[in-house]
């Protein structure tokens, strides 16, 4: 799996709450079986102002002026600011293999839904939790100041500003372990082939019908 | 020390052990598998040369994006006109070969949605940990199973570990006490809750539905009301088990036989949270309070009983709520305080694995029989949530009161709930849907959707916009 480690970039802003994995990547283009090539149709509805299809060239399609993800001053964005409840909706692994394949390398918002917070870590992808008045500013300085980027530094849990205050950030260990190392988590739960193998034999002879 | 709630007892039972990190293996019994989420976690083992852990704890089917017309499906895979929607269906077929999967093939009798054939089979037993690549999975919890979604990085891992690294979630109880009033339904009752505790309200936890008024329901209302905890934020839903569980499960095909259907049962007895058990959060609402819902933004959580008005965002307080108010109300394309049943529409939606079981058909088929569809409605389907549901309103006579009255009668599959197939929306068309999501562009590019459950759907069919469906006399 991808590392995660340290990473420096402009902040997109997309100030909107409970933004839905349907918006992230609506549905038509899940008919890939592929991980990658979901970027260009990241928020696909928001940021062209036609239909979408699967397979299509986007490069002539007409752009939202006022989407985020068009204004010049964010191209080439690698942090995303977002706000509360990002993600709800469906399990879709193809949201954070969209917001990988575009480039985007964290998301910082007050809360995220269970299922896309647990796919993000699956995909090298960090999301990080702050408290909402402390995004609060973050949305108002991005505002403000054109080319705004903020330094996150996994290792040290810390986020650096512009104007060189640092934000402190949680992180469960192991999350924090598989992302710096890039560990494959299936590797990681092989390591324990034995305690699963004697659980299951366990389990068996107490819900045989469970293994018919 | 305080007694276990359902949650704990599922979690304890199947703790393979706890890793030093404060996460914990836990194992899966049983994975449903289909075409959309799968094609990479498939490729993922491939690449690392992994087999499948246990290929006999995994049950596949197409349904995301299988055509619902009979034109296309009596041909099946073959007749999918679509040619991605083919490969991925086609890929789903070649891959449970090789993995040793069975599959439930889109031309196979028992095919539907995954969780609807599911607890139909009786493949969905109490006391499961089960899984599937789709936030919907909850709805087996109805049957006192630990149920969730999961990503394809995680579909992948149970298919090669049996197992899934997990944080144990918080507990909630939800009660519903007393009874629902005459024309209410579980819909009602889940559209009522996730409005009172927000579409975020459960994420953490664990949701146990609880309380009289879920213990009347049948085990396809339960499902219904499971179905829908993710949009409440939880992953899971739960009911304890009782008698009325092990009477629906009872000589279905995939459920245990003889000695061992004794052995089970006397198991599932216990699937109840302790009367001393402690919840982190308790949630209760009066059963009698809950009038017929229709949602009105983007939201599953901005619902309004019938009788209501379009909220007006200019009375809401908070300034982020009232945002996403404006938001919303600006892409449905509604007036503040507008009654809900001057809402003209366009469409009517009766499935998905919300509600398209035998008994929301027959909800929807006693509001229509003997009425016409209204003009302005362009379309209205029905699509039955499996070949076995379908088989069984064929046999009632369903099918023809829904075709009499104007109303589309499909093949089974998840259809416009998510339109990943030909049924969809047009922009700016407003549709009556008993799904579970009401997103902007879910149901297509501009679609505009309003949940309700399948009376309530089938009401506003037949009248062209939303009426309480307690006021229309039923044959």
């Amino acid at each position: 799996m991808k590392k995660f480690t340290q990473e420096k970039g402009i902040v997109i802003p997309l100030d909107r709450a409970n933004v839905d994995t349907d918006y992230i990547i609506p549905k038509q283009f899940l008919k890939s079986i592929k991980r990658t090539g979901f970027g260009k149709n990241l928020f696909d509805e928001a940021r062209y102002l036609d239909k979408g299809l699967p397979d299509e060239d986007c490069s002539d399609r007409p752009l939202n002026p006022d989407f985020v993800l068009n204004q010049a001053r964010y191209q080439g964005g690698r942090i995303l600011l977002a706000r509360e409840n990002f993600g709800c909706g469906s399990s879709r692994e193809h949201a954070p293999w969209a917001l990988d394949d575009y480039g985007i390398r964290c998301i910082i918002a007050p809360s995220f839904a269970d299922i896309f917070f647990n796919n993000c870590f699956k995909n090298g992808i960090l999301p990080i939790v702050l408290e909402e008045d402390i995004v609060d500013i973050l949305f108002e300085e991005t505002a403000a100041n054109e080319g705004y980027e903020l330094e996150i530094d996994l290792a040290n849990q810390q986020i650096l500003k512009p104007d060189g205050e640092v934000l402190a950030f949680d992180i469960e260990p192991s999350r924090k372990k598989v992302l710096l190392n890039g560990l494959d988590d299936i590797s990681l739960t092989l390591q324990h082939a034995d305690d699963i193998k004697a659980f299951e034999s366990r389990w068996q002879q107490q819900s045989p019908w469970l293994f018919n | 020390m305080a007694g276990k709630t359902l949650y704990d007892k599922l979690w304890d039972s199947h703790l393979v052990k706890d890793l030093d990190d404060g996460t914990s293996l836990l194992y899966i019994d049983l994975q449903y598998i289909h075409e959309v989420t799968s094609p990479q976690a498939f490729e993922g083992l491939r690449l690392a040369k992994r087999k499948a852990w246990r290929s006999g704890a995994n049950l596949a089917t197409p349904d995301h994006n299988v055509p619902t017309t009979l034109s296309e499906r009596s041909r099946g895979v073959e007749g999918i006109i679509d040619p991605v929607s083919k490969i991925q269906v086609k890929s789903l077929d070649a891959n449970c070969l090789e993995f040793e999967i069975s599959e439930f093939t889109i031309d196979d009798p028992r095919h539907g949605i995954v969780h609807i054939i599911g607890p139909e089979q009786g493949r969905t037993l109490p006391g499961m940990t089960i899984v599937c690549g789709d936030s919907h999975t909850s709805t087996h919890g109805a049957l006192g199973a630990l149920a969730h979604g999961i990503g394809t990085s995680e579909v992948e891992h149970v298919l090669a570990t049996q197992t899934l690294q997990q944080r144990k979630a918080k507990n909630m109880l939800v009660k519903v006490n007393g009874r629902l009033g005459t024309g209410i339904t579980a819909k009602d009752m889940v559209l009522a809750i996730i409005g009172k505790i927000g579409t975020a309200g459960g994420t953490g936890y664990t949701i146990e539905f609880a309380g009289d008024a879920v213990q009347a329901l049948s085990i396809e209302g339960r499902m219904t009301v499971c179905n829908m905890a993710i949009e409440a934020g939880a992953r899971a839903g739960i009911v304890a088990v009782d008698d009325l569980t092990i009477e629906y499960l009872e000589g279905r095909p995939f459920a245990p036989k003889g000695e061992q259907w004794k052995q089970a049962v006397s198991a599932w007895r216990d699937l109840h949270s302790d009367a001393d058990a402690e919840f982190d959060k308790v949630v209760e609402l009066e059963g009698s309070e809950i009038e017929p819902q229709v949602s009105w933004g983007t939201s599953p959580e901005m619902v309004a009983p019938v009788n209501a008005r379009v909220p007006d965002p200019q009375e809401v307080e908070n300034a982020s709520r009232r945002g996403n108010y404006q938001q919303a109300l600006k892409y449905m394309g509604l007036e503040p305080n507008t009654p809900i049943q001057d809402i003209q529409l366009d469409r009517i939606f009766i499935g998905s694995c919300t509600n398209s079981r035998i008994e929301d058909l027959r909800a929807a088929a006693a509001v229509v029989k003997g009425r016409k569809v209204a003009k302005n409605i362009k379309q209205a389907l029905v699509v039955p949530g499996s070949g076995l549901v379908k088989a069984q309103a064929e046999h009632e006579g369903l099918d023809k009161i829904f075709i009499e009255a104007g109303l589309e009668w499909r093949e089974p599959g998840c259809s416009m709930c998510l339109a990943m197939n030909a049924d969809q929306l047009g922009e700016g068309e407003h549709c009556a849907s008993t799904s579970n999501r009401n997103f902007e562009g879910r149901q297509g590019f501009g679609g505009r959707t309003h949940l309700v459950s399948p009376a309530m759907a089938a009401a506003a069919a037949v009248s062209g916009h939303f009426v309480d469906v307690r006021t229309l006399d039923l044959n």
